[in-house]
């Protein structure tokens, strides 16, 4: 792998830039691996990176139906943040918001953090009551969120409209500053070039198409559109698509996969200083570098794979944008999308071990995953080494739904975050 | 937005409904014999296909009733959709061609 640097830019600049390299292969796959991941978002290449730099196994394949970063990696808005209520889901956020702050430097690779805050707003008093329950219980987990007042909230984001005749008048907001968005494809393709530098075969236009077992019903290896490929642990990372892999090897999963839409505008001058969120509203707001208007909205109401969810959806989103920071009414948007989002039952993942022998899931990140990437791929790729959860992980186990201890973030935010 | 088939109403747009979610998910009959597996299966896992899914919905702001449905959830076209406590006409493997 060609690092880059200061030298190498300039070395390039004056070479015409004719001299960069693939950033990975596309290597054909080999008959077996070590470790077998099915998917190539953000969290399967990350797992693959920590597997390779942390554990030392480097025998490792990727599997990927399209290109990395194709499914809901690169169609996320990219907010990052981990005030999270309960002391589990605390852990792993905090976990990953570590992780990006020193990412860039660790991949060699700019993936655009920046810690400009994320401010979510309250609208009501039920809002207002949970979200000082939320910093109080972050407080004492050492994150930090801290609550604003309305003038606060305006004073750093002065969009902001806080007007007190509107349908939702602002009635304070949560801040955590060290919270911020990252660059989505560059977290791919950083994980992906410093996986593939170690060794691992990154795999892509190649789907899963069966989970093989052997006699005693442990899992060997999985049918692809390539031919057979065999692992001796295979660890799926497949976000909307779990359900249909884990009911490959006969696993029915607490999930349910849901269309979430993203829109942005056209670029304009920088305008807007930090991520705003608003769960009651549906609206979750940021400025990209490129000066786009990134704009979050709500999942439909049905299960789809469609990858496209109603208009009816992104319009209420708009309307909430509109009247929450008027200076964006004439704005024009320039395009939309959607992913497919796994949802569990308590709005938390699942990461750890199935009921078949080898078999390993990463999932339930549903509609805000994008932010635990490198904490979810380290914790992950522990679990698919040692066989046993890493302690971050150990709380989110598949058996939690027949246990009943959920980390029910459902019920303590009550919305897609 | 999806149009909607009210066996009551007729083609009706989504916003007037709500989707209930899987249909046919049976509580079990009695609930004091039911081990801890199949009590989660009942209340926590789905059926979730990529393809024909049967579900239920509500004509919310309409005749307010409740109906079933078949529908595609690749395509998100609606199959069929049949009263509460009937069965679909067509078996999910025809539904799919
Ligand atoms: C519109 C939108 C906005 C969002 N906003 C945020 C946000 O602001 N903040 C946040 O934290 N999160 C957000 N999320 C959630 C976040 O995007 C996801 O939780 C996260 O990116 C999931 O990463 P992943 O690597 O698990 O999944 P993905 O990136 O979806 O990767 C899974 C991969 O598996 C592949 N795959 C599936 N089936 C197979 C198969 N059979 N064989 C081979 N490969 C297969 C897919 O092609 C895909 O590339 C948002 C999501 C969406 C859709
Ligand atoms: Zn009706």
């Amino acid at each position: 792998m060609r690092r880059f640097s200061y030298r190498s830019l300039i070395s390039e600049a004056l070479n015409a830039h004719q001299g960069w390299q693939r950033q990975w292969r596309a290597p054909d796959p080999k008959p077996s691996y070590d470790v077998v991941i099915v998917g190539g978002g953000g969290h399967g290449l990350a797992t693959a990176y920590y597997l390779a730099s942390q554990h030392g196994i480097t025998n490792v394949a990727v599997i990927e139906k399209g290109w990395i970063g194709g499914g809901n990696t690169g169609r996320n808005t990219t907010i990052i943040r981990s005030n999270y209520l309960y002391d589990e889901s605390a852990g792993i956020y905090e976990h990953a918001l570590k992780l990006w702050e020193g990412l860039s430097q660790e991949l060699n690779y700019n993936v655009m953090f920046s810690q400009r805050g994320v401010l979510m707003l309250a609208h009501n008093v039920h809002d207002v009551q949970s979200f000082k329950r939320h910093v109080y219980a972050n407080r004492l987990n050492g994150i930090d969120n801290e609550w604003l007042s309305t003038e606060e909230c305006k004073a750093f984001c002065p969009p902001i409209n806080i007007s007190q005749d509107i349908r939702y008048p602002v009635m304070g907001g949560a801040l955590q500053r060290r919270a911020g968005t990252a660059r989505h494809d560059a977290v791919a393709w950083g994980y992906a070039r410093g996986a593939d530098s170690r060794g691992v075969d990154i795999i892509q236009n190649c789907e899963v198409k069966g989970i093989r077992r052997d006699a005693s019903g442990a899992a060997v290896g999985v049918e692809t559109t390539r031919g057979y490929i065999g692992a001796k642990r295979i660890g799926v990372v497949a976000a909307g698509n779990t359900s249909v892999v884990m009911q490959m090897a006969g696993v029915r999963m607490p999930l349910e996969s849901y269309p979430l839409q993203a829109l942005v505008s056209e670029p304009v001058k920088p305008c807007f200083p930090c991520v705003v969120m608003s769960n009651a509203v549906h609206a979750y707001l940021s400025q990209s570098d490129k000066g786009e208007l990134v704009i979050g909205a709500g999942t439909d109401q049905y299960v789809s794979y469609s990858q496209q969810g109603g208009l009816h959806i992104t319009n209420h989103t708009l309307d909430a944008i509109c009247e929450m920071f008027p200076q964006f009414t004439r704005m024009k948007m320039l395009r939309s999308w959607g992913g497919v989002v796994d949802v569990t039952p308590d709005r938390s993942p699942i990461i750890g071990r199935t009921p078949v022998q080898n078999l390993f899931v990463n999932c339930g990140w549903g509609t805000g995953g994008f932010k635990a990437t490198p904490g979810s791929g380290h914790v992950f790729a522990h679990t698919l080494a040692t066989g046993e959860p890493h302690k971050i992980n150990a709380p989110f186990t598949l058996d939690r739904f027949r246990t009943g201890r959920l980390i029910d973030e459902a019920a303590a935010a009550a919305v897609a975050h | 937005m999806l149009l909607i088939d009210c066996p009551c109403c007729g083609l009706r747009p989504e916003t007037e409904f709500r989707c209930g979610g899987q249909a046919h998910v049976a509580r079990p009959e009695k609930p004091v014999d039911v081990g801890d597996q199949d009590w989660s299966e009942y209340l926590f896992v789905r059926a979730n296909p990529r393809g024909v899914h049967a579900e239920r919905w509500i004509h919310q702001h309409g005749c307010g009733r409740w109906f079933n449905a078949l529908r595609d959830t690749v395509s998100d076209r609606f199959v069929e959709t049949y009263p509460m406590g009937g069965k679909p006409k067509s078996t999910t493997t025809e539904a799919r061609a």
